[in-house]
């Protein structure tokens, strides 16, 4: 599979998520500026977490500006596969490509430490490698992780099963314990934790890695 | 009851960083005539005050004890009854 | 105001005797004019003097002290005097680190110090050419029933978060200690570190005719003009209305930096003559001193630098402390590849002046001289200044009437673990990014922090330390003791201690009795560092920590680095299970005088130091070093304040064990903090090859177990109470009180 890392100005996750995907997961992956136009040759897009752009004005709004962001919507639509983390995740919803937004914590408190998750569904391409409602921990480290929709939009995401993971134990005030959440076609995922730290027995876990190896697994679908 | 506006922004002589990345991301969207951008916070604020003059009082006292760091920022109001 | 004094001339300057105002004494101010000069200096000259002058860049009352620091050793490759020290670390690479201290700048604004600080220190390291892996912070406070403390430590914890995080290096570790003594005048001391291959390493250097002068970073304003001798004067409290303007740190545009700095490194090396940070006194240090490490001479066009303000002076201009800036002295013909580089990243670059060979530090603005005097004048002609020493009334006739009792230990370490400086830290460092980056092992919480080196089996651990109560109640020892409970925590991580910075944080050294403690314990943390073949490679000083003429308690902050040949035998402070045997290595004596237990019942630091011995403690290291070598250990922590008891519920906490045992010891003594100690948890069936190596070094106490109970059996008594509970104190102690 081809992924490509899209850096933003201000994103310090590129260069993590490049090891992961290179060094653990064994595939090729390749470093793609926030200008670049044509986003053709990749199988799958990660967006970076990071304070792209410093963060400035909103979490993520400059970043969804970018030239890049716009090959984004592109092949997004073609159906690849697009995972944004952190960062990535509140770029995603500033360029509407997931439903909602992220807001300051409940506690407004930067917040790092490791996280215990519930694999919500693990019949998503990102998932299928977890067991249904295994327990997952992976780091979080965010200042604007709480995720907020309205009643529909969350109506919806949990009718069409597009909640991937849930927190054990909510550490910011996200609603319906969200952590991470998919487009409704099921080939874009947002999410806060990152699962780029944890693909390591070294770093203290590897469940990130399964999150990446399930992209691989060739029995997977695009849900409905 | 006066309801007060307050706009607080950094101090001419401080930094704005935010500011600067906002009016570089306006010029990269081609809004050329962009020439300087300050990023600042607003509050609305009602306040219970007998006349004008006690709730230009209070504003002053709550801009100066908690809405704005003195250090580097200033503010500015506008008070209307309500 | 600063217009105004433009119109000064120099006769003004020298009639009214301006250059008093910004800290240059009448001697200093003959030196320039008659010796350096042979003529009057004009408002720019003199301002340019009184920043270069003040002790914060020019060491000028520390440097016959620091003189004294042991800085050989078999790794060093480049010790103080740069940005930053650099040590080899073999396979051709090698580690900067350096610790700065914001501290003035932290009371003044706590959120916009510390993040300042931060950036400012990272400079310090990527300026080198290495690339930053992770940042520690020591810091101090007043006491906490105080509200402005808390306010305090709210909003320089947040600032350092706010810039850490953002700039994507991870903040690992650190302390926080709370006395009385830092009332008005906090601590904010960060460290940085930095890997490189070693064929990276650059220097602060401006030489070759012709070559060009390149600014690059944020645009200069007048924020924190002539901070550098600003920080060279104590504190007072009517002073808060003479502030100069607060530096705003822009963590974006350092993330910006770093990137840039690095790729121009990597790829147009041989075309970068020299880089360095415009920190203290801003572009009139970083040039001066970059200039005067050939003697060069160097010409600047004020025109040209980058300014966000209009009608700057020049002296506005050259000591504007302004955050995010660089200065590079370019090969010449070679600028536009340079250029290039900071424009891929959006960074606004200026080629604003050219070296030459005539030795002169020149600035001219609208076309007109503005300054003309000896580069060298500037850095190297400063003089310095020995002081008296006089050994403070209370080490002379030392209080030694403390005296406790304790009844029930359990209550009492229940207490202890409450308090401020021993309870967890977790509600802080849980605001800091301690894993981008991916390389971090062990983050905040254990004796050291651990980042492993990507691509080898080697990881480096990193401590930052200071007791300053030994300190105060002895300064020699105080300061061997800070090196030694460092290297304890290197050691209890896995690692061997390689080299030292520090932050010098002190009194005002015209105060006979601050330059004691500091010219003391400056002796104790050498003499420590040559046994342990650990040299100092840089550090900071900090004088003039007092309020109102009452002085902060000595601190200087080591920050300490060791490597771990192999990742396999890194090593934690917690026990892993039920069932591991749990042993003290080292003698428990009767030392009290500046424990916690002591600041506990009486808030008052009094007595003597006892039973430190050097040479034990580098005894009881190496076998403990040699137990983690052999994979013999389960987990080990250094005992340091609150002794045994904290030590032990510390040990037992994480993976909610109990404990049941029995010691050689008195109630009162599992509060002792005689120095040397470790406790270590073992596999039982390694009991036999662990003792034949520690001997009698290691004191067999208990067993851990699962029932949550701690169960201790004393020589007068009984240690027995429920261990959640005790957690739960620990755990609470610091977030109780800030609410």
């Amino acid at each position: 599979m081809n992924f490509g890392i899209i850096s933003f100005p201000g994103s310090n996750c590129d260069w993590d998520l490049y090891y992961a995907i290179k060094d653990e997961l064994n595939e090729s992956c390749k470093m793609i500026s926030s200008d670049e136009t044509n986003l053709d040759e990749f199988d799958v897009i990660l967006i970076p977490g990071g304070f792209s752009y410093g963060d400035y004005l909103r979490s993520g709004a400059i970043g969804s500006l970018a030239s890049a962001m716009q090959a984004v919507k592109k092949i997004a639509k073609e159906g690849k596969i697009i995972i944004g983390i952190c960062n990535g995740f509140q770029i995603l919803t500033e360029s509407n490509l997931l439903p909602g937004s992220l807001m300051v914590n409940e506690q407004p408190e930067f917040i790092s430490k490791w996280q215990n998750l519930k694999v919500e569904n693990n019949q998503t391409i990102f998932s299928n490698k977890f067991k249904k409602n295994q327990i997952v921990k992976m780091p979080i480290a965010h200042g604007e992780g709480n995720y907020y929709c309205d009643e529909e939009t969350l109506k919806e995401l949990e009718s069409n099963h597009q909640i991937v993971f849930r927190y054990e134990d909510n550490p910011n005030g996200s609603v319906n314990d969200i952590a991470g959440i998919t487009n409704k076609e099921g080939n874009i995922l947002g999410m806060m934790p990152h699962p780029e730290r944890a693909v390591e027995t070294i770093l203290g876990g590897i469940d990130g890695l399964t999150l990446f190896q399930s992209l691989k697994n060739t029995n997977s679908e695009v849900i409905k | 009851m006066y309801l007060a506006k307050v706009i607080v922004t950094k101090k001419a002589s401080i930094l704005d960083p935010q500011g600067e990345t906002i009016k570089n991301a306006l010029q990269n969207l081609d809004f050329k005539k962009i020439d300087d951008v300050k990023q600042g916070s607003y509050f609305e604020v009602k306040i219970d005050a007998d006349n004008q003059e006690k709730a230009d009082q209070i504003t002053n006292s709550i801009c100066k004890e908690l809405l704005v760091n003195q250090n580097m920022e200033s503010y500015k109001f506008s008070l209307e009854e309500v | 105001m600063i217009e105004e004094k433009m119109k000064y001339s120099p006769e003004d300057i020298k009639t009214k005797k301006l250059y008093l105002d910004m800290g240059l004494t009448q001697e200093e101010y003959d030196i320039i004019s008659k010796k350096l000069l042979n003529r009057l200096p004009n408002y720019t000259e003199i301002g340019l003097y009184s920043g270069m002058w003040s002790e914060h860049c020019s060491y000028k009352n520390s440097k016959p002290v620091l003189k004294k620091f042991w800085t050989d050793g078999s790794r060093v490759i480049q010790g103080p005097g740069e940005g930053a020290g650099v040590l080899d670390i073999g396979d051709d690479q090698a580690i900067v680190f350096k610790a700065e201290s914001h501290n003035h700048p932290s009371f003044v604004e706590p959120y916009e110090g510390a993040a300042t600080g931060v950036g400012g220190i990272i400079r310090d390291i990527f300026s080198m050419g290495a690339k930053p892996i992770a940042s520690l912070d020591s810091l101090r406070f007043g006491s906490l029933t105080n509200t402005k403390n808390k306010y305090l430590l709210n909003k320089v914890v947040a600032g350092i978060a706010g810039y850490g995080n953002c700039i994507g290096i991870p903040t690992v570790g650190g302390e926080i200690e709370f006395d009385d003594s830092y009332n008005g005048n906090p601590l904010v001391n960060v460290m940085c570190i930095g890997l490189m291959n070693q064929a990276d390493i650059k220097q602060g250097k401006a030489t070759g005719n012709n070559n060009s002068i390149i600014y690059v970073g944020a645009k200069t304003g007048r924020d924190g003009i002539n901070g550098a001798s600003f920080a060279s004067s104590q504190f007072s409290e009517n002073e808060d209305n003479d502030r100069s303007a607060v530096q705003v740190g822009d963590p974006f545009m350092e993330k910006l930096l770093v990137d840039a700095c690095l790729e121009i490194n990597r790829d147009f090396s041989d075309d970068l003559v020299g880089i360095q940070d415009m920190g203290a006194a801003g572009l009139v240090s970083s040039s001066a001193e970059m200039a005067a490490k050939d003697n060069s001479g160097i010409k600047i066009n004020l025109d040209l630098v980058p300014q966000r303000e209009l009608g700057m002076s020049p002296y506005e201009i050259m000591l504007s402390e302004s955050q995010e800036r660089m200065l590079l002295c370019v090969k010449d013909g070679a600028e536009q590849n340079i250029l290039d580089v900071f424009k891929k990243y959006n960074l606004e670059a200026v080629i604003i002046g050219k070296v030459n060979e005539n030795s002169q530090y020149c600035l001219t603005m609208n076309d007109q001289v503005v300054c003309d005097i000896p580069t060298r004048s500037l850095v190297d002609d400063v003089p310095t200044y020995t002081h008296e020493l006089v050994k403070p009334e209370r080490l002379i006739n030392p209080d030694t009437s403390f005296d406790f009792e304790v009844e029930n230990p359990y209550e009492t370490l229940n207490n202890l673990l409450s308090q401020p400086t021993i309870s967890s830290k977790k509600s802080v460092y849980q605001q800091y990014d301690s894993r981008v980056q991916t390389n971090t092992v062990v983050d905040s919480g254990s004796d050291a922090a651990v980042v492993r080196i990507r691509g080898t089996k080697k990881a480096l651990a990193m401590t930052t330390d200071c007791n300053s109560n030994y300190v105060y109640l002895d300064p020699y020892q105080g300061g061997q003791i800070a090196v030694a409970e460092a290297a304890r925590n290197i050691i209890a991580s896995g690692g061997t201690p390689i080299g030292i910075t520090n932050c010098l944080n002190f009194g005002n050294p015209d105060n006979s009795e601050s330059y004691f403690e500091l010219e003391e314990s400056v002796k104790g943390i050498s003499d420590v560092c040559q046994k342990i073949d650990a040299p100092v490679i840089g550090g900071n000083v900090s004088l003039y920590n007092e309020t109102d003429d009452h002085s902060i308690k000595p601190t200087p902050m080591i920050g300490m680095v060791g490597l771990i040949e192999d990742n396999k035998n890194i090593i934690t402070q917690d026990a892993k299970g039920s069932d591991e045997l749990v042993y003290l290595i080292g003698d428990t004596f009767d030392d009290y005088s500046g424990s916690e237990i002591q600041k506990m019942l009486v808030n008052k630091i009094t007595g003597e130091l006892n039973h430190f011995d050097v040479n034990q403690e580098i005894n009881n290291q190496e076998l403990v070093k040699d137990v983690i070598k052999k994979s013999l250990v389960k987990s080990v922590h250094d005992l340091s304040e609150g002794g045994l008891g904290v030590a032990l519920t510390e040990l037992l906490q994480k993976n909610e064990l109990g404990f049941k045992g029995q010691v050689d010891l008195t109630k009162k003594q599992l509060f002792s903090e005689t120095q040397s100690r470790f406790l270590i948890s073992i596999d039982s069936a390694k009991q036999s090859e662990f003792e034949a190596i520690m001997k009698n070094s290691a004191n067999l106490i208990g067993k851990t177990n699962d029932i949550e109970l701690v169960d201790l059996e004393l020589s007068d008594g009984k240690l027995l109470g429920n261990m959640m509970d005790l957690k739960k104190s620990w755990e609470e102690g610091l977030t109780c009180l800030m609410k």
